[in-house]
């Protein structure tokens, strides 16, 4: 590949890097906001209290400011993978095309044409028929996260295909809709989207908390966030846990750059801390005998090959080549990612201790670092992927195609080079007008109670 | 044999569904872009541009999702297709997605904040977001069926220029009138009072231009093709279609039957669509190197498999959407004027609220 090419390929990556981790840190909060407004909404009309009326439109506003720069950053994502990756698309369209299609058609109609309904149809539905709306809408999100990573794990782990006239095309498509790799994926995927809710639901009512501004209204929505919190938590620590053991046998080398393990062990230990883990040297101060063994298999004393072994089996199915992922970023995303997990499910235990013992409003101290603590599911969020996408490289597709390959070749490298700063300068513009916004609608406040006598009123949430 | 045949109808069934898609987005996103477009000329109070942006406030996300289903169909169907044109396009897709991108951002932005300077820098991103995206799509499909360089590979092989010749630029200027027409008749059957009047009076004033751009690309494309084969004759006929509803909607709009008009500019889009996917079939990409180099649907295919399998999948689903979302328009069909409610809600009826 001449150094022209190369350069293309690379700017590539890294728009699409950059664009994809942007879309991804807008949808955890469309899915877990989403269900977790929907959950409100649901209790007021259960219940009939104001106090859920006024936390679904307050939290609503909030989903709804995050929802329109989702949007509009997916659509940059269905575009780039032909604007970009055009021999890829080639290669993969049969396949990968699919589910992807699938998703608009299913997924992403029933969220955007259901959003419109729930914001403004508050006044012209029943009741009921309106919280339907909300529902179709986390329904929808839910479904497009499911297809988008079928989509995805195809790339990880290729299933219900052969290779005709040099592309893929696809046999099963249940196999692509049903296989494990999947499967985990998803469930790791909306049990991250619900920490990433809790975490913000429990961050904004933390702030009115330590304001006393409608102490009992926020102290009643911080526990809810706990909860939500710990759920989300314990589910997304397990989950990855089994998609880590399934990701080890799928994906062995990944795992094994995760671990910085260069040479074969039997038994294995966990690596807890290593000073800077490089191409060749694991660095490991810290580790666990056996630890790694038990967590891959459940067995203490099983052998688990590492980086070399794995690098000498790729060069001898796919020829002569570099087949190691970047060790480090392995090692410190799923580290970091893992950490955080414990944190905040320990969090949210610490936060419910709390509030049994009546202390949460006056813990001045855990509401003052529930607000930074919001920055953790994001930083974990991307932290996975790059684990995820960077752990499978040299690989786009697993063993069938390498990223170097894949990407346009009749787009210039000046035209990504103007696109990719064209796009860094817009979505940061973006993200600063919408932290605004969003602390801006926090301050605020929810709409004051209906005074006495009065009619509860809608829910307004454009306004 | 039998599975030859049904492949050969099956790829002309996807190459009529990406046209339906197309037709769905241009006749849905079209009154949108429309409606952007000539907001600040609508609309000349806050309160009324609150109102004209509050006809498509509750539905344009859904029309856009016709953009994001055509193109994961082509995508599916027709992989060669999908990859030519968006690497190929790269410039002028990447434009698209920067005005689509603020439009999106300022519907929703644009009115969560006081400030006369936050609302007006939004608004100009709305009509932007209007024009240069309806601009650029007539651009982009003038330039399907007129051909841009694209070698043996099927890969274009052309640069910026190549985007942007005269025939390309009178097919952006046809799609810009048409529909800001589209958008003019739309605000006309959505709004009342002062808004609807001058609504109506720029779309009037609006339908010569529209419909003088959309016969000339008509005719120079049939100059351009120099055959007159059952197909053209098609296409000739599915052009003059157009052009007779366009003057059928004036008519229409003059007489004041709001809804017939829309109906009727609607249809001229569809059968803008149609003559475009009816001239271009078989081929779906033309080569201006050689005409052995087009993309045609027999070259650019998904498997048989995948096409068997995603039509049903399409045929089970859309109508589906059809329903739900055209329930959507129903229950938003209050017209609005410059003092009511987006999305025409009622204002002080107050449901939403759960039986006490
Ligand atoms: C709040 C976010 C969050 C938290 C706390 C965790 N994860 Fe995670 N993780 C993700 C958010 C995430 C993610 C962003 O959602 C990823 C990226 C791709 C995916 O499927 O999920 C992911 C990927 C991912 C992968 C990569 C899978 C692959 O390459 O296919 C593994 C092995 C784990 N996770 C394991 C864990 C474990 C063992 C955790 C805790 C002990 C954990 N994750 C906490
Ligand atoms: C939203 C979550 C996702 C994130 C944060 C993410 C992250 C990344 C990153 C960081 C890269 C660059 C890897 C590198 O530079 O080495 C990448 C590449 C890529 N990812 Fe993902 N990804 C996500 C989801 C997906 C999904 C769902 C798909 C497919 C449907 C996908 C397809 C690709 C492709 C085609 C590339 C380009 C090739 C490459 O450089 O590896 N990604 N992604
Ligand atoms: C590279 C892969 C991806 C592509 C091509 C993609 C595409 C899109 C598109 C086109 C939209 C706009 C839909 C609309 O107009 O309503 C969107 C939004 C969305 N995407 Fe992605 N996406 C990608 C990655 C992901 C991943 C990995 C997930 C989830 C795990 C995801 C979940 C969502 C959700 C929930 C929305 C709803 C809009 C919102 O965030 O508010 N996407 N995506």
């Amino acid at each position: 590949m001449s150094a022209l090419a190369a350069t293309t390929a690379d700017l590539s990556r890294w728009q699409f890097a950059i664009t994809i981790i942007y879309h991804f840190l807008f949808v955890p909060i469309t899915i877990g906001m989403g269900l977790f407004v929907a959950g409100l909404q649901t209790a007021w009309q259960l219940t009939g209290q104001e106090r859920y009326q006024r936390l679904t439109a307050f939290f609503g506003r909030i989903l709804l400011i995050n929802v329109a720069l989702g949007v509009v950053t997916g659509i940059v994502q269905e575009f780039q993978f032909g604007m970009n990756w055009a021999t890829y698309s080639r290669y993969v369209g049969d396949v990968f095309g699919a589910p992807l299609a699938i998703e608009g058609l299913v997924a992403f109609f029933l969220e955007s044409v259901f959003i419109g309904l729930w914001v403004f149809g508050a006044g012209r539905l029943s009741p009921r028929l309106h919280l339907a709306t909300i529902w179709a809408v986390a329904l929808g999100s839910i479904l497009s996260a499911y297809f988008i990573l079928a989509a995805n794990s195809w790339m990880q782990h290729p299933v219900g295909y052969r290779i005709v006239n040099g592309r893929a095309e696809m046999t099963s498509l249940r196999a692509i809709l049903t296989q494990g790799n999947l499967l985990e994926a998803f469930a790791h995927v909306i049990s991250a989207a619900i920490v990433t809710a809790g975490a913000l639901a429990l961050a904004v009512s933390a702030y009115h908390l330590l304001k006393k501004n409608e102490v009992e209204l926020f102290g009643h929505a911080a526990r809810i966030s706990l909860v939500v919190l710990l759920v989300g938590g314990l589910s997304v620590v397990t989950w990855g846990h089994f998609q880590g053991q399934l990701v080890s046998r799928e994906q062995p080398m990944k795992m094994a750059a995760a671990e910085a393990l260069f040479t074969t062990e039997k038994p294995a230990s966990l690596s807890l801390f290593a000073l800077g883990p490089s191409q060749n040297a694991s660095g490991n101060v810290v580790t666990v005998p056996h630890l790694l063994s038990f967590l891959t298999d459940w067995h203490w004393y099983s052998k688990i090959y590492g980086v070399n072994y794995w690098q000498r089996e790729y060069a001898k199915d796919y020829g002569p080549g570099n087949y190691e992922p970047i060790v480090a970023v392995n090692y410190w995303s799923f580290r970091l990612m893992t950490g955080i997990g414990f944190l905040l499910a320990g969090w949210s235990l610490l936060g419910l201790w709390l509030a049994r013992r009546r202390k949460l409003e006056r813990s001045r101290r855990f509401l003052r670092w529930s607000i930074p603590l919001l920055a953790l599911p994001f930083l974990a969020n991307t932290f996975g992927w790059l684990l995820r996408e960077m752990g499978r490289q040299p690989w786009v597709v697993e063993g069938l195609l390498k990223t170097s390959d894949a990407f346009s070749h009749s787009v210039s490298v000046q035209a990504v080079a103007f696109t990719l700063v064209g796009f860094i300068l817009v979505y940061t513009l973006l993200a600063a007008i919408e932290a605004w916004l969003v602390v801006y609608v926090v301050k605020r406040g929810p709409t004051p109670p209906a005074g006495e006598g009065e009619q509860p009123k809608q829910i307004e949430l454009g306004y | 044999m039998v599975i030859a045949d049904t492949f050969v109808s099956l790829r002309g069934f996807w190459f009529v569904v990406i046209g339906v898609l197309w037709a769905g987005y241009l006749v849905l996103e079209g009154f949108d872009f429309g409606v952007g477009m000539l907001m600040r000329l609508v609309g000349h109070s806050d309160a009324e541009r609150k109102a004209v942006i509050g006809t498509i406030e509750p539905v344009w996300d859904g029309n856009e999702v016709w953009l994001i289903v055509a193109g994961g169909a082509t995508f599916a169907a027709f992989p060669n297709w999908y990859a030519t044109l968006f690497s190929g396009y790269y410039i002028v897709f990447f434009l698209i997605l920067i005005a689509l991108i603020f439009r999106g951002v300022a519907i929703e932005y644009r009115a969560k904040r006081p400030e006369q300077r936050w609302r007006s820098a939004w608004e100009a991103a709305i009509v932007l977001g209007g024009v240069v995206p309806a601009f650029l799509w007539g651009l982009t499909f003038a330039n399907i069926i007129h051909g841009v360089p694209i070698d043996a590979h099927g890969e274009f092989a052309g640069g910026l220029t190549d985007l942007f010749g005269g025939y390309a630029i009178l097919g952006g200027l046809a799609s810009l009138t048409l529909f800001a027409f589209h958008g003019a008749v739309f605000l006309t059957l959505r709004t009342e009072g002062e808004l609807r009047r001058r609504a109506k009076a720029l779309a009037i004033r609006l339908v010569v231009p529209a419909a003088a751009l959309v016969l000339a690309i008509f005719v120079w494309s049939a100059a351009d093709s120099g055959e007159i084969d059952g197909k053209w004759l098609a296409a000739a006929a599915l052009a003059s279609i157009a052009a007779v509803l366009l003057t059928l909607s004036l008519w229409l709009l003059v007489r004041n039957r709001d809804g017939a008009a829309f109906a009727a500019t609607a249809l001229a889009i569809c059968s803008s669509v149609a003559f475009f996917f009816v001239a271009l079939y078989p081929r779906v990409l033309v080569s201006s190197s050689k005409p052995a180099y087009n993309l045609t649907v027999f070259s650019s295919s998904s498997s048989h498999h995948t096409l068997a399998l995603m039509a049903i999948v399409a045929l089970v689903f859309t109508p589906i959407v059809l329903v739900y979302q055209g329930w959507t328009y129903w229950v938003f069909r209050a017209r609005l004027r410059g003092d009511s409610l987006p999305g025409g809600g009622l204002p002080g009826k107050a449901a939403g609220r759960p039986p006490s």
